[in-house]
């Protein structure tokens, strides 16, 4: 089972387009630099190490990417940053995508004036700026803790995925295998969760990947206009923040953060891409891929 | 004939779109003995399937089964029943095969899962013994290595290998009726033959009863020992099958088995039944095959035919069950030797 595990994800990964291994590549490092912090550096996020002697140092052996306006080490600062921003992405995209999962697919699959209803709800939601609705919360809530800024980045992030599930859920409930279900006597909880929702998890998958580089960009912004996270915690948006107006003279702590967020937000977009490539094309459900081998028996 | 296992007593299932009250079917009768295969043929259109659809009581909104409708299944009105009860007896007492063995089965679970699943629903099985007579139901139904291939995904087997797997499913509860929706239409003849040829063993194995809908005169030689034909939404004519290829009575019945090719036969043209299936939504006044009937006369606009005996076990909806000198030269009955 395992070895068969291991071949399909050969076999994924060859499918892959070398943009999408090098994005993984890329995602890749950020985690490991976020897993491995404590040994890849020996400094604290919010150590001032010598407000007098060793601040705004350029980029050198002993800090490599220099050092900012309080004398902290940017280097640091970007691992214990890659671990704020990347969880917080990918958190409140699971959030985001949960919720919208299972919104859509009851929407999608119940019909009639509850799915109507369901979907206004939605449509008067997305009809506010989820940059707004977020402004608005957080600039009476401050300072916002973690947890309650994942949780609000994902409540407002999951109209569009239930928009999607909705609709795949629509077309899934007349398709035959989930008629055959039905008059195999199986209940409208166990359509929803064995046949409906595999089979709409794909384009959730898709959606998420590109969901996190947009939340890792949302999250920055938040933290720039200084209502997401708080100083003295590094996130890539706090530093961005902090060093952008002293961005001529120690450019080093504006520029490293801005790669880290800029990387970290192609490699997710790109993945989001080339899993839209690889998903469709076998996962439309019920289809057989045009590449997919013969029937072998019978 | 005994209590019958299914009795259907004017069933009528009207779709209400706005484009009207569409009748798909509209005053059908139909009765199936323990143990028996009833053949349910007609065109497209003429209601079978959603014939099926209303005993499982699956038909899916605009349409819906009228008052007035009676569905009795081993001494219950089906129709009376609440949505768990009901539940209850979909795959487990009654059980539907598709047509579309393509699509019937979810991609994403492999065979095995698919039909263990029933088991759990229905039986209550533990996981392990659910897979346990799911392996040994898709050994019954003729899959060759079924503990390997129960590991299989849809995609990873054949069509005729897949339609097994459907009969597995449906047949795993070990159902009173079985309920088959053109379950070989999809398939290469050489397969059609062999599915059918399961389905008769596993019947006689089990003494369900089946219902057959097809429009293929030939399934139904090869299976039924009674036929129903469908037109309009209504039952147009009734008998055992030798009996209905030897003296079809009414002209629609003729005109379906003279289009049906044979062997030995001349090789004319086959023929063919001028026009098409009137909409559901407009069926015409009077006899609903008179548009298309050589020997329709001013009777048949003005009152719908009832339904009569025209021979032992034989009923017919046509006028010409009173008038038979009427019949039009060109609605001979077809020569047909039953195989």
């Amino acid at each position: 089972m395992l070895t068969e595990r291991a071949r399909a994800a050969g076999r994924a990964w060859a499918r892959l387009a070398p943009g999408a291994r090098l994005a993984l590549g890329v995602i890749a490092v950020f985690v490991l630099g976020a897993v491995l912090a404590p040994w890849l550096t020996r400094y604290q996020p919010w150590q001032q190490l010598d407000v007098v002697r060793l601040k705004s140092l350029p980029p050198s052996w002993a800090h490599p990417f220099g050092t900012d306006r309080f004398s902290r080490d940017v280097f640091t600062r970007i691992l214990y940053g890659a671990q704020l921003s990347l969880s917080i992405a990918t958190l409140a995209v699971l959030v985001s995508s949960t919720v919208g999962l299972l919104y859509g697919a009851m929407a999608g699959y119940t019909g009639g004036w509850i799915d109507a209803v369901m979907m206004r709800f939605i449509d008067a939601m997305l009809s506010v700026p989820r940059v707004l609705m977020l402004i608005a919360v957080l600039a009476l809530w401050s300072p916002v803790p973690v947890p309650a800024l994942v949780l609000l980045i994902g409540l407002t992030g999951w109209f569009d995925v239930a928009r999607i599930v909705r609709g795949q859920a629509m077309a899934l409930r007349d398709r035959e295998f989930v008629v055959a279900a039905r008059a195999l006597g199986a209940n409208p909880a166990r359509i929803v969760w064995r046949h409906v929702l595999p089979n709409v998890l794909s384009p959730v998958i898709v959606a998420g990947a590109l969901a996190v580089g947009n939340v890792i960009v949302l999250e920055a912004g938040l933290s720039f206009l200084g209502i997401g996270v708080h100083e003295p915690m590094a996130s890539w948006g706090t530093m961005f923040q902090d060093a952008a107006n002293q961005f001529v003279s120690t450019w080093w702590a504006v520029i490293f953060p801005g790669i880290a967020i800029v990387a970290t937000v192609l490699a997710f977009n790109t993945l989001g891409d080339a899993l839209r490539d690889l998903l469709d094309a076998r996962q439309l459900p019920g289809q057989p891929a045009a590449d997919l081998p013969e029937p072998a028996h019978g | 004939m005994g209590e019958p296992l299914l009795a259907i007593e004017n069933l009528r299932t009207y779709f209400h779109t706005s484009a009207g009250v569409a009748r798909a079917v509209d005053g059908l009768s139909l009765a199936i003995a323990p143990g028996e295969t009833v053949g349910l043929v007609g065109e497209s259109g003429c209601g079978k399937s959603v014939t099926a659809l209303s005993i499982l009581r699956l038909v899916a909104p605009p349409g819906r089964i009228e008052a007035g409708s009676h569905i009795r299944f081993e001494g219950q009105d089906l129709l009376a029943l609440d949505d768990r009860a009901m539940r209850a007896i979909r795959g487990n007492r009654i059980a539907m095969i598709f047509q579309e063995p393509m699509t019937a089965l979810n991609p994403v679970f492999t065979v095995g899962d698919q039909v263990a699943e029933v088991a759990r629903i229905h039986a209550g099985a533990s996981r392990a013994e659910a897979w346990k007579r799911a392996v040994a139901m898709l050994d019954r139904v003729g899959i060759p290595g079924a503990d390997e291939r129960a590991r299989d995904y849809p995609h990873q087997l054949s069509g005729g290998m897949r339609q097994r797997v459907m009969i597995a499913m449906a047949l795993v509860m070990q159902p009173a009726l079985l309920i088959a929706d053109e379950p070989t239409t999809a398939l290469d003849v050489t397969i059609q033959a062999q599915i059918l040829e399961l389905l008769a063993e596993l019947q006689q194995q089990s003494g369900m009863s089946v219902l057959l809908i097809t429009h293929d005169f030939g399934v139904v030689a090869e299976t039924a020992s009674r036929v129903v034909v469908m037109y309009g939404g209504e039952a147009v004519e009734e008998a055992p099958v030798d009996e209905l290829f030897a003296r079809a009575h009414h002209p629609y019945t003729r005109g379906l088995l003279a289009a049906m090719p044979r062997l030995g036969a001349p090789r004319d043209r086959l023929r063919t039944i001028p026009g098409a299936v009137p909409a559901p939504t407009a069926w015409p006044t009077g006899c609903r095959f008179r548009d298309r009937c050589a020997s329709a006369w001013e009777q048949c606009e003005r009152e719908h035919p009832a339904i009569a005996n025209v021979g032992a076990d034989h009923a017919s909806r046509c006028h010409l069950a009173a008038a038979p000198g009427r019949r039009a030269p060109e609605d001979a009955p077809p020569r047909v030797e039953v195989g």
